[in-house]
């Protein structure tokens, strides 16, 4: 928590940034790790995720700007968007989209993705 | 024992005739594992929906009918229409949609009878279903202005389902000589696609400019805002300034008639001879929501926000741009957003279990020109019977965002391209 309110409101370089993302991983990987567990063996996706791979490709083999999201970190998935919706991490959509999900929701949709191969 | 059996068959037979329900009639068809699901068009909707709905139950038999053998997408469809990518870029078919276990059939929808819950096609066909997905996208509205006729559009394209229509309009705009007019007339809302017009008009005036340079491009609308359009004013002024010119509703843009005769579009104000017309007009749901009686009279189709049920008919889903989808615009990303919300839905009714309530995101892209790409984005979910944007989410890019921006999202565009077209045809 304490991480969360000394990242708020200020530029971070992407560096620093990434370097406190992976503490920040740390702390919430248990949390996630439950809820992973829980979600993956469901062919079905949690609230919110299905508009996801309108942009992030599914497949490995596709060359996209965006990231797939299959087989990442939950808890990165998770502060990345914590990132975009405070405005820390520039971006050209996600800000606007982040905005849309609560902390509930992207737990979910980070777990289920972690959960993929 | 007797008086017991009749009258549950007569609760049965009365239950059915009612089309009251789903539960009764389902229950034996999924134990056997033969549930039926019937989608009508092969777009971004439908081919979504038709491969989600195997993926989410393999034993579901998912039939999915559609005209063509070969799929023609419109994003960035007016990219080809400037000359900077070709047609067959656009096209796909559907093996990928037949390797997921998808029953392929290439023939028109003409009827459908929801009560006995089949579909008949011009092939002499019929298709039962337990459920129907309908995703016939978007027809011309024909009758809307006068003048316009199918005939008409072969000589004003409307260019607005891509295919033979792109290719005519590219044809007309290489044949013109420099020094034309070129005028495109825009619809009053709602339309597939609305910032597709203005993404038309900037890449034919990318075209104009580095080709036809002393040619004119003037965009006669029906409306006096449109989608990005700061940001699209912003990109004109600077990209071609003295080129294109916008007409709004409020100066006097609405075309009221045309005559393809003369290729003339006609104002209250003015009468534009063009050397080149593409005519945008009037639309509505596809038309077998018509006939299945799933339009209203608007022409376009209200559904539930959680289910895409019809609000009309039972057991029809309509999804896509023949959707009433709220504040969801007529687009690719959300055709296929929908299409796999309403395959979860489909598949959790007819296992009598309640879907859950859904979140939903739109994000399109347009070019202003080949290196400069803007975008929209929104999130949505149900409200008061309808999708509505998520309170604080949503919007356009930064109106001052630098070229360096702009480069990125027009490279963005054609990675969203590329990603869900994998996605839906591959």
């Amino acid at each position: 928590m304490n991480l969360e309110r000394r990242l708020e409101g200020r530029l971070v370089p992407l560096n620093v940034l990434s370097m406190k993302l992976t503490r920040l991983s740390i702390a919430a990987a248990a949390v996630l790790a439950s809820i992973a567990a829980a979600m993956a063996a469901s062919p079905e996706s949690p609230v919110g995720a299905a508009s996801c791979s309108g942009c992030h490709p599914a497949r490995p083999d596709l060359e996209s700007a965006v990231p797939r999201l299959a087989g990442r970190n939950a808890a990165d998935i998770v502060a990345q968007m914590r990132a975009f919706r405070s405005g820390q991490r520039a971006a050209t959509v996600m800000d606007r989209i982040a905005k849309g999900y609560s902390d509930a929701e992207v737990e979910a949709i980070a777990a289920w993705y972690a959960a993929q191969q | 024992m007797n008086g017991k059996r009749t009258s549950r068959r007569h609760f049965l037979k009365t239950a059915i005739a009612a089309g009251a329900s789903t539960a009764l009639r389902q229950a034996p068809a999924v134990a056997q594992g033969t549930s039926r699901v019937v989608v009508v068009g092969g777009g971004f909707a439908g081919s979504t929906c038709a491969r989600a709905l195997k993926r989410l139950d393999a034993k579901l038999q998912v039939t999915m009918v559609e005209a063509s053998p070969t799929f023609t997408a419109c994003p960035l469809s007016n990219a080809v229409i400037a000359g900077l990518r070709e047609l067959k870029a656009q096209q796909f078919t559907y093996e990928g949609v037949a390797g997921d276990e998808v029953k392929l059939v290439v023939a028109t929808a003409i009827a459908i009878d929801s009560q006995a819950r089949t579909v008949a096609l011009d092939s002499g066909e019929t298709l039962s279903y337990n459920r129907l997905v309908l995703a016939p996208g978007i027809d011309i509205r024909w009758d809307a202005l006068p003048g316009y006729d199918e005939a008409a559009a072969n000589r004003m394209p409307h260019a607005w389902k891509a295919g033979e229509q792109t290719t005519l309009l590219r044809r007309q705009l290489e044949a013109m000589e420099d020094g034309g007019l070129v005028v495109i007339s825009v619809p009053a809302n709602p339309f597939r696609c609305p910032p597709g017009p203005y993404e038309r008009a900037s890449l034919i005036a990318y075209y104009l400019s580095t080709r036809k340079p002393r040619s004119k491009l003037i965009v006669l609308d029906s409306k006096d805002v449109f989608s990005k359009q700061r940001l699209f004013q912003n990109g004109w002024k600077e990209l071609y300034p003295g080129l294109l010119e916008w007409v709004s509703l409020s100066s006097g843009g609405k075309v009221t008639s045309v005559d393809p005769t003369t290729n003339t579009l006609v104002t209250d104000f003015a009468k534009h001879e063009a050397k080149v017309a593409n005519v945008i007009p009037p639309q509505k749901a596809g038309r077998i929501a018509e006939r299945a009686g799933v339009a209203d009279q608007t022409g376009w189709c209200a559904i539930d926000p959680v289910t895409f049920e019809s609000r009309l008919q039972p057991n029809i889903h309509v999804i896509g741009d023949a959707a009433i989808a709220g504040g969801m615009p007529k687009s690719a990303f959300a055709a296929n957003a929908q299409a796999k919300v309403c395959a979860a839905a489909v598949v959790k009714l007819l296992r009598g279990e309640t879907p859950v309530s859904p979140k939903l995101i739109n994000t399109c892209y347009s070019l202003v020109a080949p290196d400069y790409g803007i975008s929209i984005a929104g999130v949505y979910h149900p409200a008061n019977g309808q999708l509505a944007e998520v309170p604080g989410s949503g919007g356009i890019s930064q109106v001052d965002a630098p070229r360096s921006t702009r480069s990125l999202e027009a490279t963005l565009a054609n990675d969203w391209f590329r990603t869900i077209t994998t996605e839906v045809f591959r």
